[in-house]
Parts: C-alpha cells; sequence; structure tokens
C-alpha cells in the first residue's frame, strides 16, 4: 500500500511511555472531574491518531467501492483495502493474503469455522474447547453440536487459572474433531501453551481453532510456528477500530469448507441453474466489505510495528508486576488468575464487596474496569462467583495509572467499612 | 415464610426516612466520597428480604447486578408497599431512594412521580440511564407497572 501507508518511523529501543500515550487523544481527557484512568482494554482499546488519521484519510481522498475496477478511485480503495490485507498478513506470518479473511470480529470468524465444519461433524463427534473459553468460543460450537449430535467437551482449568494439562490429555481422544481453544483468557489473562496443543492435536487429524482476540493487543502470533488451522482476532483489541476482524485459515481447509454467507463478492457466476464460488479469500466475503476499517486496522499494525516490541511487553510486565505486588494494600482484596504465564490482565474480588459496587465506585474517581462475568459465565461457575472486577491494561497505561486504581480501592474499602 | 402485610408495613423508607429528609441530606455532601457513603448508609435501611421470595418470578434481570421486587397492596389504605433487594450495595442503596419516592403511595400519587426526574436532580441519573445495565430502570418499570394495574 504504498500511497497509503503511514510513514513507518524505525524502531527505537526503549519504550516510552509517554510519548505513546501522546499517539491516543482519548486519553487526555477528565472524567467525573477526575483525569481518566483506562483500564479496560480488554473490552475495547483506545485508538491511536494513526488510525484516526488512517480513516480520515481513506474517506477524504479514495473511498469507493471495491473489487469494480471501472475508475480512479475504485483502484484507490482497492489498492488500500488489499494492501491491508497484506499487513494483516505480515502482522500474523501467514503464507498468503488467500488465507486471510475479513469478518466482523473474533466471533463472527467463529462462527464461520464452526458452521463451515459443521458437514464433516455427526453424532458422537466431540469439540474440545476450554473451561476458560469466552462465549464466542462456546456458543457457536453448541450451536453446532444441536445441529449434528456432536459434543462439546470442556478442558478444565486449575484453581490457578492454569490449563489443566492432564484434562486435556485425558479428553483428547479418538472421538475428538475439533480443539477451539483461546491463546489468552479474557478474564485470568493466562497465556495457554496453545503450541504444543495444537501439534498433539494435529498427530490425532483434529482441526485447531485458536481465538486470538485476546492475546494480539499484547504480543504477535506467528501462525505459521503456531501450526493451527484456524486463528481469528479483532481489530478493536488491537487499537484499531470496531465492525472488522480476521479470520486466518489453512488453504487447503479454505477451498474445502462451504461459504458462510450469499451475496455479492463471494460469487464466481451466478445462474439459477448454477451458481459457483469466487476464489479465496473472497468466497468468504459476502456484500460490500468494512474497507474503511481494513485500512484503519492496518494502520494499527503498522503503528505497532513502530515499537520496539520486547520493550513495550516489558513495560506491559511491569504494569502487571506493580499491580500484583500492592494487592496486599487491599486487605480482603484477591486475584482470580494467578498462572505462571500472563498478560497484563488482573481480575479480582473483594470480599464483601459486589464488582459493580467496585465498578461505580472506581467509575467516581476516573477509573474505568469491567466488571460482571466477562461473557464467561463457566469460568465464574468454576470460581464460585457472579462476576468479577477486572482491570486490563494496554502499553499506553503507567505506573501511576497502577498505584491509582489502588488508591482508588482503598478508598473504597474505606466507604464500605 | 413469605413476606407478611406486616413486613411491607415496617419499612421505614417512605414513611421514617422521606423524600425530603433524603433530599436534604444531598445538600449537606460535598463530594463523591460523601454521597456514595451516604448511599450505602441509606442501603443499611432495607428491611431484610423474604429468603423464600427469591424466585424467578421477582427476579429484576439486570447485566451485573441481582435485584429482588415484590410488593403488597392494602386494600384497606389504598397503598402500594414495596420490598426490594440487591447483591450489590450501591445497587441497594439507590434502590432505598427509588423506595423513599415511591413505597407506601397510593398507586396514581405513585405515577405521577419522575423518578429520571429525582435522580437527575441528585446527579445520579447515570445510574438508571439505559445505558447501565444494573436493573434500576427496569425496577422502577417494574413497579410502574404494577401501580397501574392497581390503579386501572
Amino acid at each position: 500500500m504504498t500511497d497509503l501507508s503511514v510513514a513507518k518511523t524505525a524502531p527505537t529501543s526503549g519504550f516510552d511511555v509517554a510519548a505513546a500515550r501522546r499517539d491516543f487523544p482519548i486519553l487526555s481527557q477528565q472524567v467525573n472531574g477526575k483525569p481518566l484512568v483506562y483500564l479496560d482494554n480488554g473490552a475495547s482499546a483506545q485508538k491511536p491518531q494513526a488510525v484516526l488519521d488512517a480513516m480520515d484519510r481513506y474517506y477524504r481522498e479514495m473511498h469507493s467501492n471495491v473489487h469494480r475496477g471501472a475508475h480512479t478511485l475504485g483502484d484507490r480503495a482497492t489498492t488500500a483495502f488489499e494492501g491491508a490485507r497484506e499487513t494483516v498478513r505480515g502482522f500474523l506470518n501467514a503464507e498468503s493474503t488467500r488465507q486471510i479473511i475479513w469478518t466482523r470480529g473474533t466471533t463472527e470468524a467463529i462462527n464461520l469455522v464452526a458452521n463451515g465444519l459443521a458437514p464433516r461433524l455427526k453424532a458422537g463427534d466431540e469439540i474440545l474447547v476450554s473451561q476458560m473459553e469466552h462465549h464466542a468460543n462456546i456458543v457457536p460450537w453448541q450451536m453446532v453440536a444441536e445441529r449434528t449430535g456432536a459434543k462439546v467437551v470442556p478442558v478444565q482449568v486449575t484453581p490457578d487459572g492454569e490449563l489443566d494439562l492432564d484434562s486435556f490429555n485425558s479428553l483428547l481422544g479418538d472421538r475428538t474433531r475439533v480443539l477451539a481453544i483461546t491463546h489468552v483468557s479474557n478474564v485470568l489473562g493466562t497465556v495457554n501453551p496453545v503450541a504444543p496443543l495444537i501439534e498433539q492435536a494435529k498427530a490425532r487429524g483434529v482441526i485447531t481453532v485458536v481465538d486470538g482476540a485476546q492475546a494480539v493487543p499484547h504480543f504477535q502470533p506467528d501462525v505459521q510456528a503456531l501450526g493451527c488451522d484456524f486463528y481469528a482476532f479483532s481489530s478493536h483489541k488491537v487499537f484499531g477500530p470496531t465492525g472488522i476482524g480476521v479470520l486466518y485459515g489453512k488453504e487447503q481447509l479454505l477451498e474445502e469448507i462451504p461459504p458462510y454467507q450469499g451475496g455479492g463478492e463471494m460469487i464466481e457466476r451466478v445462474s439459477f441453474e448454477r451458481t459457483t464460488w469466487n476464489t479465496l479469500p473472497y468466497k468468504f466475503e459476502a456484500g460490500t466489505p468494512a474497507i474503511a476499517e481494513a485500512v484503519g486496522l492496518a494502520a494499527a499494525i503498522d503503528y505497532l510495528d513502530g515499537f520496539d516490541r520486547p520493550a513495550m511487553e516489558a513495560a506491559e510486565n511491569a504494569l502487571l508486576e506493580r499491580a500484583n505486588a500492592l494487592v496486599e494494600t487491599v486487605p480482603g482484596m484477591s486475584i482470580i488468575g494467578t498462572a505462571q504465564r500472563k498478560v497484563p490482565v488482573l481480575s479480582f474480588k473483594i470480599d464483601g464487596l459486589h464488582p459493580s459496587d467496585i465498578g461505580t465506585l472506581l467509575d467516581q474517581q476516573g477509573i474505568a474496569i469491567r466488571t460482571g462475568h466477562h461473557c464467561a459465565m463457566p469460568l465464574m461457575d468454576f470460581y464460585g462467583v457472579p462476576g468479577t472486577a477486572r482491570a486490563s491494561f494496554a502499553f499506553y497505561n503507567t505506573l501511576e495509572e497502577v498505584d491509582q486504581l489502588f488508591t482508588g480501592l482503598q478508598k473504597i474499602q474505606r466507604l464500605f467499612a | 415464610m413469605t413476606a407478611s402485610k406486616q413486613q411491607f408495613l415496617d419499612n421505614p423508607l417512605g414513611s421514617e426516612t422521606t423524600l425530603d429528609d433524603v433530599l436534604d441530606a444531598f445538600e449537606l455532601l460535598d463530594d463523591w466520597e460523601e454521597r456514595y457513603a451516604y448511599i450505602i448508609d441509606l442501603s443499611k435501611q432495607l428491611p431484610a428480604f423474604p429468603d423464600d421470595e427469591r424466585i424467578e418470578e421477582n427476579y429484576v434481570h439486570g447485566c451485573q447486578s441481582q435485584v429482588w421486587l415484590i410488593d403488597h397492596f392494602d386494600e384497606d389504605s389504598g397503598r402500594l408497599y414495596l420490598l426490594i433487594d440487591s447483591d450489590a450495595m450501591i445497587v441497594r442503596g439507590l434502590a432505598a431512594i427509588i423506595l423513599v419516592a415511591l413505597n407506601g403511595k397510593a398507586p396514581r400519587d405513585l405515577l405521577t412521580t419522575d423518578v429520571d426526574e429525582l435522580f437527575e436532580q441528585l446527579d445520579l441519573f447515570r445510574h438508571i440511564s439505559p445505558t447501565r445495565g444494573n436493573g434500576l430502570r427496569a425496577m422502577v418499570g417494574k413497579i410502574r407497572d404494577i401501580a397501574a394495574r392497581q390503579a386501572a
């Protein structure tokens, strides 16, 4: 996307959080009379100026429908759109752009795969998920199971919030057809060891699907190294716009599975006798796509490329470490999810306080967190809680903000004392 | 045991604690900490909610917190009495404010009380706005439906 891409700056070593924050206009505002402390990044991340500019410029200078080819604007839009696909291919290290399918988000991507695999499933087959899945990686499989007679089987989680590997080993069996697992838990922050699980599953001919929604904001997945058949993520969690997401798939499987939706773009030829499908990736992209959003997502990925990623990850880890160290300053506070490998996500409870009370009173102090079941009710049941409070950090959060969270929690606790 | 008539009549919210008490108290509260400390205090005035009334029929669906609501219409006085509970303290306190405004009123009077306006006045509107999934808005709707049926 030569004439469209945001100028890439060479990665600088180290990570300057103050400079990074200046790239996010929304962060410099007051909420309830206090400076905004945005710790709900797991729900949706904020957008850098580069993304806003790329989308604005797209609409001002090059918008038209894509793949129609009759005029100059159409060419510009198509070049930007397909350039964005190439950027995503690079981000995931996929072999080819034919494997990069635009979807509305992770949820639609998983629904596409589940529906595509349905014809292969029959009564008695098992779809292995885990107890820490987001509903988006449970319900589509349940719907397909209902249609086909297959069964959705959950791999257990340990009290620490690790995937229980004994449970995995005992459940991965002759009946397993699909392994659908999250790369990173949205509630616990656990980074699952997906590569060896995929390897074990592949050895048995099991199709593997990875929900990458919570992974991509924190590290870059390499789909070839992972070896998964499918990988899904959402743009809005990786600092891009809402309304678009990505499904990566192994080319042979994408060729084999049927289209998800019918309409324009996804066809090669339509007649009332016989309609044939377009080639990959267009076979799965019925209707006019989210063009500006694709351009915005590519700008977000380019923006992230400008950073020294290891330094950025180290800064994120420092946020989590500081938070962990401060837990003992709030009596009755305990962390849910203490896995060895975590992204900076802190789910917690405080004895005697309802998560909704915590969320309401932090909001009064300008601090945004998420409270509730996090679309992971089976996991809430496992921990025996109605919900948790969750602070989820991004690279633009500061150590001072972590301190403010805990000062806020201490104040809340005094109110209830 | 299910709630007795006496349990409804013993609810201090709307009788011993009046709407004027709450409005006066709010006048004196300076910052969010004082305001919410007062809301938490109010939550403690909610009478115990009978355990066997915590059933689906009395459940008001909210996204984050649970709310239960039962009512008793006193034929003699023509007044409608309410009991409310929630698992979240702030929601309980806000429910208490709703009760001082609505509890023990004749259905027709209840229906002319504008809860939205009251919450605007107290700068608490965001808690019952449609964007908050805490069940309070649904609860006010349910109370008004009950009153409308009695008033019909």
